[in-house]
């Protein structure tokens, strides 16, 4: 159904009215049918709807508890956000980019910066790229941990949120240290960091993620192996590779489908090729391969994996240097005039930035490629054939943000 | 202080024996009184446990630093709160919905005897009036989704007719074992059987004697089987996680009550946790042992200070199996529709209907325990 491009207002598709003999009913005669109609109900998800993670608002056609169709209709949120890139200089517009995937908004600085510098030629100090990669690392950390424990809330268990939100509670304590802020932190400028790291901090996350190591094993008590939790995930919403790759699905709903994709590792961007680190795929071990609870996995996994190249970067990080590239220290900065496209990998995927500069301060085009749009796209054919309750967990497993979807 | 005992005492003896019509209006106002305290302590007891589940402090403002009247003020603030009722509603439903759903779990609690005296409504037919008495509540449920005209209050008032209806009957089959056992549904005489002594002397003179019989969850497997399929389908009954689809939060935003407010949202909160204690209550009296403390020693006491303290161990149970349904409902994710709906029919009913037939098999012989072994 990926052609039809209805619009919510459509009409549903009529069904046949089903007809049942009721057999020895003696106040009928014997050949007469009963005439039980059927009829869809469209339902309105959203867009203040708790399970669609914002305004996302989903018109579902429903039989019973079944959804026959899907229709997301999104857009509740958008800013402008790509026009606004062209009407103020890109440094100006850094924090902007904090806004739309706003659960890991030092992906989105550090994707929009590297396409900067990669027009604009900066090149950027080895310490600034060593306290990128760990900030980075960090958010990605506190994304996953919130897309957990609102997945676990999406299915009925409130309390693995609370754990979640207590380790990314020390995540936002260490990356506010830092930067000041706690959701837009503005931390990435182009060539380089906003500051350099304050005295302790070090020390403080490799105090955190000793800890965090040992309570990542407490989701798995939790969560991941509760027999209801199975029963919830495990061969629901299940996703081919070849349909994944077909919609351009991209990060960790990608790798659940068990392609073993991750930009980090395929196009390595800052130092990640100096990093040694694994990227987890979903096997199918409770299930099929890439149903919702390989898509959970995986992310429970990947966290580990960041805290792994977090340690690797702590230990390599050079003591002293600077953390801004030379060039880029004023308000006029002016990049050359070019294009290019640089994605990296935000914790959901894929995020893109396609720009076109003219040599001067704004760029002439900006394009985000923002993963949780395109991901988004897949629900459409997903959710038919499932039921109500399982929509909402095929809706949690895909892990939108919609400030990212409509921008 | 001396003198307060005797005055209780004959406070309490003419209230229970001389004057009946006067006890049955203290029974009723004790009821209301009991059924609002009883809500507050236990939505405050929710929201404790809760965050201590959750690593959160929960109430620490209101009341004292364990925000003891965090529930009274939430109370009031909804006692104050604009009655709203959508235009397009069948808006004399939607304003009865509510008093009908709490109908049932109210009259319910007229027949639960708290302690050998302290009963509103001793009937003979103990068991089977709460059993019948607390299914109005999904009529009243089923009022409230219709009358809404709100999508998403009919699939919670579809999904709680279905779901109840099917838990009726486990639980009820379940509770039938014991009443097979005790010959009586008389909840008082079943508790009686429980504390029944030894040597068949009724009239004991000392405060502790031994029961044979114990408490009907211990009194042989198939009791056992019983108590734990009655508790999980009264966990369905009275809407409780992982059961709780009728109000789904993520699903189906708030269910049935999603467009009530004000006082009439708080009805259904009262239901709730009335049902909650009714549930809680039945176990503790059919398969605890009622007020008796200690399975096989049961305690001989009256007057007062006895009903007193019945009345404490009673509650305390029952607080207990409240507490347990909390811990499960924080613990646990909420099962899907089919889900429920297998659990019921292909495990519950099977189970309770084979505990049923084996403990009449049982009581044929005349065992208790495994033939051969015990």
């Amino acid at each position: 159904m990926a052609d039809a491009m209805t619009t919510s207002g459509a009409a549903a598709p009529t069904q046949p009215a089903k007809t049942f003999a009721l057999p020895g009913d003696p106040l009928r005669p014997p050949d007469t049918f009963v005439d039980v109609r059927t009829q869809e109900l469209q339902i309105n998800m959203g867009p203040q709807h708790p399970s669609t993670h914002g305004v996302l608002r989903l018109a579902i056609w429903v039989d019973g508890e079944i959804v026959t169709r899907a229709d997301p209709d999104i857009g509740y949120l958008h800013r402008c956000a790509e026009k606004i890139g062209e009407s103020v200089s890109c440094i100006q517009y850094v924090p902007y980019t904090d806004r739309y995937d706003y659960l890991a908004a030092m992906n989105n600085n550090l994707g929009y910066c590297l396409a900067v510098e990669k027009v604009a030629e900066v090149e950027v100090p080895e310490r600034a790229q060593y306290i990128r990669t760990i900030a980075v690392e960090l958010n990605r950390i506190a994304s996953h941990l919130v897309a957990i424990g609102t997945y676990g809330l999406d299915l009925g268990a409130f309390t693995p949120f609370f754990y979640a939100f207590r380790e990314r509670e020390e995540i936002l304590r260490l990356l506010e240290w830092i930067c000041g802020a706690r959701l837009t932190y503005n931390f990435i400028r182009i060539g380089g960091v906003m500051r350099d790291t304050p005295a302790g901090w070090v020390e403080d996350i490799r105090k955190f993620l000793d800890l965090f190591e040992t309570r990542l094993d407490e989701f798995n008590d939790l969560l991941t192996h509760n027999h209801i939790f199975v029963a919830r995930t495990a061969n629901v919403g299940v996703l081919s590779i070849e349909e994944a790759v077909r919609y351009g699905l991209t990060g960790p709903n990608l790798r659940g489908s068990g392609l073993r994709y991750d930009l980090r590792r395929e196009q390595p961007y800052l130092l990640y090729d100096r990093f040694q680190f694994d990227i987890p795929v979903g096997t199918g071990i409770k299930g099929q391969v890439g149903d919702c609870w390989d898509r959970y996995w995986v992310r429970l996994l990947e966290m580990r994996e960041s805290v792994r190249i977090v340690r690797q970067a702590l230990d390599q990080l050079p003591t002293g240097g600077e953390i801004m590239a030379k060039n880029v220290r004023h308000l006029a900065f002016k990049s050359k005039a070019g294009e290019g496209y640089l994605g990296i990998e935000n914790p959901r995927g894929e995020l893109g930035y396609y720009l076109i500069s003219d040599g001067g301060a704004n760029s002439y085009r900006s394009r985000i490629r923002a993963p949780s749009f395109c991901n988004l796209s897949i629900l459409e054919s997903m959710l038919p054939g499932t039921m109500l309750a399982d929509a909402v967990a095929i809706i949690g497993s895909i892990d939108i943000v919609l400030g990212e979807v409509d921008r | 202080m001396d003198s307060l005992v005797p005055f209780l005492e004959g406070a309490w003896g003419w209230a229970t024996s001389s004057a009946f019509t006067f006890s049955m209006i203290l029974s009723v106002l004790g009821v209301v009184a009991f059924i609002s305290v009883w809500a507050m302590f236990a939505v405050w007891l929710e929201r404790k446990a809760s965050a201590d589940f959750q690593v959160r402090l929960g109430p620490n403002r209101v009341g004292g630093r364990f925000g003891l009247l965090q529930t009274l003020a939430d109370g009031l603030k909804l006692a104050f709160k604009e009655d709203l009722i959508p235009r397009d509603s069948d808006k004399f439903l939607f304003a009865v919905a509510p008093a009908v759903a709490f109908c049932g779990a109210f009259a319910a609690f007229a027949a639960l005897p708290f302690t050998p005296a302290i009963t509103a409504l001793d009937i003979n037919l103990g068991v089977f009036f709460i059993v019948a008495v607390t299914a109005i509540g999904v009529i009243g449920v089923l009022m409230a989704g219709w009358s809404s005209n709100n999508k998403w209050s009919l699939y919670g008032a579809m999904r709680e007719a279905a779901q109840l209806i099917s838990y009726e009957i486990p639980s009820a089959l379940a509770l039938m074992v014991p009443v097979l056992v005790t010959g009586s549904l008389n909840l008082k005489e079943i508790v009686g059987f429980q504390c029944l002594p030894s040597d068949g002397v009724l009239d004991k003179e000392g405060l502790v004697y031994l029961s044979d019989h114990g408490w009907l969850a211990f009194y042989s497997p198939w009791t056992f089987v019983a108590f734990i399929v009655y508790y999980i389908a009264s966990l369905a009954e009275c809407k409780r996680a992982p059961f709780d689809l009728p109000e789904a939060e993520s699903e189906l935003v708030s269910g049935f009550h999603t467009e009530y407010s004000g006082m009439r949202f708080s009805f259904f909160f009262l239901e709730e946790y009335g049902m909650m204690f009714v549930v809680s209550a039945v176990a503790a009296l059919v398969f605890l042992g009622g007020w008796q403390p200690l399975p096989f020693i049961s305690l001989n006491m009256g007057g007062f200070l006895g009903n007193l303290f019945f009345l404490g161990v009673f509650l305390a149970k029952s607080v207990f199996l409240l507490w347990v349904q909390i811990w499960l409902r924080w613990t646990l994710p909420r099962m899907r529709v089919d889900q429920v709906m297998v659990m019921g029919y292909k495990y519950l009913i099977p189970i309770s209907l084979f505990a049923l037939l084996m403990m009449a098999v049982y009581e044929h012989w005349g065992v208790r325990y495994l033939p051969g072994l015990f």
